[in-house]
């Protein structure tokens, strides 16, 4: 893997050494970490051009209008969006999220209504629809997962009804790493009369994704999981659903007149981009962007696909090593791998790996119904992106024999 | 980082000792302990009489720094004073926030869980260790 060994380069944080070791950030899946060509576009924005954009009419608040446009047409075309209007900039994902639940589901999910979810969500896409769901006397049903992993077919099926006024579905399970069928889902849910809220955080940073293709009513993700900084997130929504949806936050730059007792609001995109924006997030988000389509998906997914398949047999060799959502016959497991030391608890296991300067994530992955569901209090997650390399897999494996002799299991 | 001098023998076996794990016939006192972000969850039982504790045990789960840190606890407050179980669990926060430098002789009254000390140098780890003691206190003080 020389070829991939240089994109490193491109990336300070990771010529860095934590604990006296150089780097092996595993844990895209919470973050990635940031290019070169990405902070120099926030450093631009910032020391060339920044003002408050839509609102004076002088040189500097125009250039920084026209940065914060550029970005939403630049996510516009990345997500395979119609218009650029449907496109809404949020903090992240979870912010997203939140605008359609509180704004469109409490609009239109109404008592003995249904709303159905996925076991496997992350808690973003599922305490907001258990909140609306209690605000309106509205029930939620799960589908739940066959033995590898995949969401039940039968459930998709059987749980999404005429009674189902919304499902909430990740297109990439970021505990398992497996693709969604969200297009077959969403079809179901559009026959029973049904719009489809797709979390896309984990699919975004990894694969091409299109929201006209997936049929996606909604669609949320964040910036800093694919490169961008934190602060910037996305949702798509179809225009018509906007258009018809009441504001989330209210206040300056989303108004057309405001009166005393009365306002009328601004059309879309405004309507829902209160207060003023994160303008140097956008011009992050849009080289963060640039710097993946010059890459290609079909590059990061080769990348990730190989480091999948030099790391998955060695796992399955290891008798001590339980793996979750590794089996998946349908061929759609992504660069995630989640797995325990047996006889050791996650969070050991993360610090004697940071010890040897490797970073992975354990705990609940902010799953906790999963976690109940693969009956584990916690796991450990290994995440890739297209700047590891199968060295950061020896060290990572290297580092998992060490947590055995460190506490003395097997030895 | 020195990780053996954290996850010492000493933390790794007492980590899956089952000498104190179990419940009391009649316990006066038992509180649920939980660390929502990362699952540690313990429920310690206590028997106090005449301002002794008796007996003390535990159940629950969670990682090595939390479960040693437990046993080792309850080893040591065992037959003390409840004043002076406050006060080891005292001494023993007041270490994990690195207070009471090392060779300080107040740790001696720490025994065998003076060897967390370590886990100071660990600050995403300290809430693991320090579990069971605020436990220990928030008990107390409903006992008194």
């Amino acid at each position: 893997m020389a070829e991939n060994e240089n994109f490193r380069n491109d990336f300070p944080l990771l010529r860095q050494e934590m604990n006296g070791r150089s780097i092996v950030y595993l844990d895209n899946g919470a973050t990635t970490q940031k290019p070169e060509s990405m902070i120099r576009a926030m450093c631009g924005y910032y020391g060339g051009c920044n003002a408050n954009p839509h609102r004076g009419a002088y040189a500097l608040s125009v250039e920084a209008t026209g940065i914060y446009e550029t970005a939403r047409e630049r996510v516009r075309r990345f997500i395979g969006a119609k218009e650029a209007r449907e496109i809404i900039f949020t903090k992240n994902a979870t912010e997203a999220l939140n605008l359609v639940a509180y704004s469109y589901g409490l609009t239109n999910i109404g008592p003995g209504d249904e709303i159905v979810l996925t076991v496997a969500e992350h808690h973003s896409n599922l305490v907001p629809w258990q909140r609306v769901a209690k605000a309106r006397g509205a029930t939620l049903n799960y589908i739940y997962l066959e033995p590898d992993g995949n969401l039940s077919e039968a459930d998709i099926a059987a749980k999404i009804t005429n009674k189902t006024k919304l499902v909430a579905v990740a297109h990439v399970s970021n505990v398992l790493g497996l693709v969604n069928p969200v297009r077959r889902i969403a079809d179901r849910a559009h026959e029973a009369g049904a719009v489809v809220v797709v979390d896309g955080s984990q699919s975004v940073p990894h694969l091409a994704a299109d929201v006209e293709a997936l049929g996606a009513d909604f669609f949320a993700f964040s910036g800093h999981k694919l490169l961008a900084p934190m602060g910037i997130g996305v949702l798509y929504g179809r225009a018509a659903l906007l258009e018809a949806m009441p504001p989330f936050l209210s206040g300056g730059d989303m108004i057309e007149y405001v009166e005393e007792q009365e306002s009328t609001y601004a059309g879309l995109p405004a309507k829902f981009e209160a207060g003023t924006q994160n303008v140097g997030g956008a011009a992050g988000l849009t080289a963060a962007i640039d710097y993946l389509e010059a890459l290609t998906f079909a590059k990061i997914q080769k990348i990730e696909g190989d480091l999948l398949a030099y790391a998955l047999p060695r796992l399955r060799a290891l008798p001590w090593i339980s793996l979750y959502g590794c089996d998946s016959g349908r061929d759609n497991k992504t660069g995630i791998i989640t797995f325990n030391v047996k006889g050791v608890h996650p969070h050991d296991v993360a610090t004697i790996l940071d010890s040897e300067g490797v970073a992975i994530r354990a705990g609940h992955h902010c799953a906790q119904p999963l976690m109940k569901y693969l009956g584990q209090a916690a796991t450990c997650r290994a995440s890739f992106y297209f700047y590891n390399t199968r060295t950061d897999v020896d060290r990572w494996l290297d580092a998992l024999e060490k947590v055995r002799e460190v506490m003395r299991v097997g030895h | 980082m020195d990780i053996e001098s954290i996850y010492t023998e000493l933390i790794a076996e007492e980590s899956r000792s089952t000498e104190h794990r179990r419940h009391l016939e009649a316990p006066t006192a038992a509180l649920k302990g939980r660390n929502p972000s990362c699952g540690d969850e313990i429920t310690l039982e206590l028997s106090v009489r005449d301002g002794i504790v008796e007996d003390a045990a535990f159940t629950g789960v969670g990682c090595a720094i939390s479960q040693a840190s437990t046993s080792l606890m309850i080893g040591l407050v065992k037959g003390q004073t409840t004043g002076k179980a406050k006060k080891l669990a005292e001494t023993f926060l007041a270490m994990l926030k690195s207070e009471i430098p090392a060779g300080d002789p107040a740790l001696d009254e720490l025994g065998d869980a003076a060897a967390l000390q370590g886990v100071a140098r660990l600050p995403a780890r300290v809430k693991c260790a320090a579990l069971s003691w605020h436990t220990l206190a928030e008990a107390l003080e409903k006992e008194v």
